[in-house]
């Protein structure tokens, strides 16, 4: 058994887990936290996406216990004070999903991407940098759509704020 | 249209719970006391079970079962059935082998369920498993469907002799040869529609829970139709009696046809929750996704079609052996027979068609409705033919299809259907402009100085949608009832509720149905719910497949609103004194036309409950139900063209445009029927260039069992898509709609291998067209 502590959406959280006990698991299981879904089982589908101290993780592959005492952002601890976040209304705006399942990890992996691109980003790459997330109903038109808008939103709210 | 009415484009209600991780799919529902459940599947393709023996794994920590097929049995629990009837040729029903939920004697594919292991954790459930010995003596396996029908083949069913399940027939097949013999041009091809594997995100999960004190039964499943999965566990399957067993199919993540069925898992979860007293769970991972998930398309067909001296088509005849794979699963059987031969017409005068299917068990996993079912089959087959044909009679693709193309509506094709409107022209039409055809040769010609092979392809494809009427798939076969049923429950203080028996996975029903409310009674769709999904809320219902939601699903919405309009009618003419004739519903006021009386929606909603002034003789309640039967299929049509570039180095294929020009009748919202088209041709584009079940034919392992090695459509595989529509409103129901679910994956496999092969110059090409494969074709000719 592993003794593991972090910060989840803000919150400390400590626990006893299996060593073999995956983030995944942990923060659906453990801690309820059922946003973050598990579509495959070999790191490819990007539907269990969530923030490790900033950076966008797959959470299916790494263990729980990797993750002690880092922060973790979910799906969940995205909006603030009921607020979406632009990733998040941008994919409400551009019907950039359609079940839902693969869209948390999308939106995780949108925000990994457009932090990591504050110049902007154009089609071609919003495209490249998707490969780790599998999405089957959308056919990623609007995917990409909602992920263009959102990286301007989010510019343009970076330079009203300097 | 109102901002939130009939056509208008309205962002989803059902969003913002999605995109904030509160969606509530089976695998994130927990019980009191729930325990998880994994299968124990056959690592082999075929086999016989000597014995299972189960000691160890009992011992293993944290376990609560682990039970096997005879005593699955032993509780009286039945086996697996195929619902829809086919009669051979020669009138012998369809041979249907014994499909076990658990494996009692013999195992017949790579993944089938032998046991299953309840225990207190997964991982615990997952460690016994492995301790599960079952001791297999193995067969000879067959996987390819041609392989299976020759003589010494591996035999799979006792009840069907050659692995022939039927050997069926549709059409006139010597008016067919008479033609065809006496045709100026036959064009012949061989044409293979590979194997897929669905793929929904969500993998399959079931929770069964039985309440002993009830003596009931409820499941949780990831289903696209919970009314079907509870009459067919109760009538066939001896689970629970209707009345004691509750469906709910909570948020799906995506179907596209493989969670229509009623698979073994779902059974052994609601029969291992009694057994053992505690809710059972469990969710497929990936790999058993792949392995167990109903697999789509594997069709090997042989297409002669002939012209006459001016290129008009005389008849088409068509040789198919579908592989159904090891057990029938529920629809199978209608796929590649009434879902496929009826549609073998396109959008062409064709006097005379003949199509002959053979369907046939293999060691593979079993093969059902897929996106589209039997139409992008179809539509694939003539499509690739028609075009081959303009190659080979040296005219243009579109005038070949323009010159053959059905004018007059209705039109009864020689493969049963009754085309009601249609305009192909238009479509045409629309694809050519959007894709700017004209300016292709430039365009070839620039991509030619960089090096690289630049080709265009179309597809001219019809579909069916929306089965029916009931009484008409019953004399085909069909076990079932293709209505669907619908409630209007308008609440005391005027919201409205409305259950319906139709299913949402991904398709947006929370706001399109909302909307149809909206515009009929001028309420904001926020004060509309729609419910669905659950038996014990929603009465009755069929479900969603087929793209029936739309045209047979809000058919049903349609005629409850009529009763409850009607109602709220006589309600307010009585209250305003006015003649019933005079009242209008308007932006949630009911009026009497051409005065400034009026009453507020709501106020009109509480009469009918207080029900202190209501005409004599009137019950009280403003809550109506309506059944909908369709008279006839939905035809939506269109016209899908590819461009694309191949790189003759690599074989690799860019698809540098794609247009999709669609006529889908009236459309309730167009963000929503534009993103369903850009799903269906990004899956029919996976088809064509990307993906590709693979069974090693010694083992009959499966080869393609994860996403490294089954190749999913990723965002930089695809283009963005140009999407426009054109109209020809469905006579037969309400709204005027068609459905558009299924179109994109139907029309543009097709498009996509008529645009390579116009870029590589050889018709010689099959799906998946991956580099390996453009390249090798490339070499064949000499490039």
């Amino acid at each position: 058994m592993a003794e593991i502590s972090m910060t989840v959406n803000g919150r400390k959280v400590t626990a006893t887990v299996e060593d073999r006990t995956l983030l995944v698991h942990f923060l659906r299981e453990h801690l309820g936290l059922t946003g973050t879904h598990v579509g495959c089982d070999t790191s490819q589908c990007g539907a269990c996406v969530v923030h490790l101290d900033g950076k966008a993780v797959k959470s299916c592959t790494m263990l729980a216990a990797q993750a002690s005492g880092s922060e973790v952002l979910t799906i969940e601890g995205l909006a603030q004070d009921g607020e979406l976040h632009p990733v998040q209304a941008a994919f409400k705006e551009y019907h950039g999903l359609q079940c839902g399942f693969c869209t948390p990890g999308m939106i995780m992996a949108a925000v990994d991407i457009i932090n990591r691109h504050p110049n902007g980003l154009d089609e071609k790459t919003v495209r490249e940098e998707l490969e780790g997330n599998i999405c089957r109903c959308t056919g990623y038109h609007n995917i990409v759509k909602a992920i263009l808008a959102a990286s301007e939103a989010m510019r343009g709210r970076a330079a009203e704020a300097a | 249209m109102g901002i939130e009415g009939i056509g208008a484009r309205v962002t989803r209600k059902e969003d913002r719970r999605f995109v904030t991780g509160l969606g509530r799919y089976v695998d994130d529902m927990v019980l009191p006391g729930m325990k998880h459940a994994v299968f124990v599947r056959s690592p082999h393709a075929h086999a016989k079970i000597a014995g299972i023996r189960t000691d160890q794994a009992r011992a293993m920590p944290g376990i609560i079962a682990v039970l096997t097929g005879p005593e699955l049995k032993a509780d009286g629990i039945g086996n697996l059935i195929c619902g829809w009837m086919i009669h051979s040729k020669d009138g012998t029903p369809m041979r249907m082998g014994a499909w076990s939920p658990l494996a009692v004697d013999r195992v017949r594919y790579v993944g089938e369920a032998v046991a299953v292991v309840v225990a207190e954790t997964r991982g615990q459930a997952r460690d016994a498993a492995e301790k599960v010995e079952v001791d297999y003596e193995e067969l000879p396996a067959v996987t390819d469907a041609v392989e299976a029908l020759k003589p010494g083949a591996p035999q799979l069913h006792p009840e069907a002799e050659g692995n022939l399940i039927f050997d069926w027939e549709l059409g006139d097949a010597k008016a067919v040869d008479e033609a065809l013999a006496s045709a100026a041009h036959v064009t012949r091809m061989r044409i293979v529609n590979n194997r897929l594997i669905p793929n929904a995100m969500e993998p399959r999960a079931a929770l069964g829970h039985y309440d002993r004190a009830e003596d009931h039964f409820t499941l949780w499943t990831t289903s696209q139709n919970p009314h079907v999965a509870r009459l067919v566990m109760s009538a066939f399957y001896n689970v629970a009696p209707e009345n004691k067993l509750r469906v709910i199919a909570p948020d799906v993540g995506g179907g596209f046809g493989s969670k229509i069925y009623i698979y073994p898992e779902e059974i052994v979860c609601l029969w291992a929750s009694k057994r053992t007293g505690v809710p059972v769970k469990w969710t497929a991972d990936r790999t058993e996704s792949f392995m167990c998930d109903a697999h789509g398309r594997d069709h090997v067909s042989e297409v002669a079609l002939g012209f006459d001296a001016d290129h008009r088509m005389v008849a088409l005849k068509v040789d198919t052996i579908a592989n159904l794979g090891a057990y029938m699963s529920l629809f199978s059987s209608c796929v590649p027979t009434y879902l496929y031969a009826t549609l073998l017409s396109g959008q062409y005068v064709i006097p005379a068609i003949h199509c002959n299917v053979r369907t046939v068990y293999t060691n593979t996993a079993p093969v059902d409705a897929y996106r589209g079912a039997g139409r992008p089959e179809a539509t694939y087959l003539i499509e690739r033919t028609v075009e081959t044909a303009a190659r080979e009679l040296g005219i243009s693709p579109a005038k070949l299809r323009r010159r053959n193309f059905i004018r007059e509506f209705p039109y009864q094709t020689p493969v049963i259907l009754n085309y009601d409107t249609g305009d192909y022209e238009a479509s045409l039409e629309a694809a050519l402009k959007a894709a700017d055809y004209a300016g292709f040769p430039a365009r070839r010609e620039e991509a030619k100085r960089r090096g690289k092979l630049r080709g265009i392809g179309m597809s001219c494809y019809i579909e069916a949608c929306g089965l029916a009427p009931s009484q008409a798939v019953g004399s085909l076969g069909a076990g079932v009832g293709l209505w669907e049923s619908a409630e209007v429950r308008v609440n005391m203080a005027g919201t409205i509720e409305v259950l319906t028996g139709s299913h949402s996975h991904g398709q947006g029903h929370e706001t399109t149905f909302a909307q149809v409310v909206a515009d009929r009674l001028g309420v904001p769709i926020e004060q509309v719910s729609i419910i669905h999904g659950d038996t014990d809320k929603v009465q009755m219902g069929m479900g969603t497949y087929g793209s029936r939601s739309g045209a047979v699903g809000l058919s049903a919405v349609v005629k409850a609103l009529d009763k409850v309009e009607a109602k709220a009618k006589r309600i307010a003419a009585h209250l305003l004194e006015a003649d019933e004739s005079d009242i209008t519903i308007e932006n949630g006021e009911v009026k009497v036309a051409g005065t400034d009386r009026s009453l507020p929606w709501a106020q009109v909603a509480l009469a009918a409950y207080t029900a202190h002034n209501l005409p004599t003789g009137m019950e009280p309640g403003l809550k109506e139900s309506a059944f909908y039967d369709p008279a006839n299929f939905t035809f939506p049509a269109g016209c899908h063209i590819a461009e694309v570039e191949v790189d003759p180095e690599t074989g690799h294929t860019t698809v540098v445009q794609f247009v999709a020009a669609d006529d889908f009748g009236n459309i309730i919202n167009p963000m929503i029927v534009e993103g369903q088209v850009h799903g269906g041709v990004a899956q029919g584009i996976g088809q064509a260039l990307l993906e590709g079940c693979r069974y090693d034919p010694a083992s009959g392992q499966l080869i393609t069992a994860s996403y490294m090695d089954y190749t999913m459509p990723r965002a930089a595989d695809l283009p963005s898509f140009a999407v426009a529509t054109t109209n020809t409103p469905c006579p037969n129901n309400p709204l005027g709609i068609k459905g558009c679910g299924e179109a994109g994956a139907i029309g543009s496999p097709p498009a996509i291998i008529n645009a390579i092969t116009d870029a590589i110059g050889t018709n010689d090409l099959s799906m998946p067209a991956t580099p390996q494969a453009v390249w090798e074709a490339i070499r064949r000719q000499g490039h």
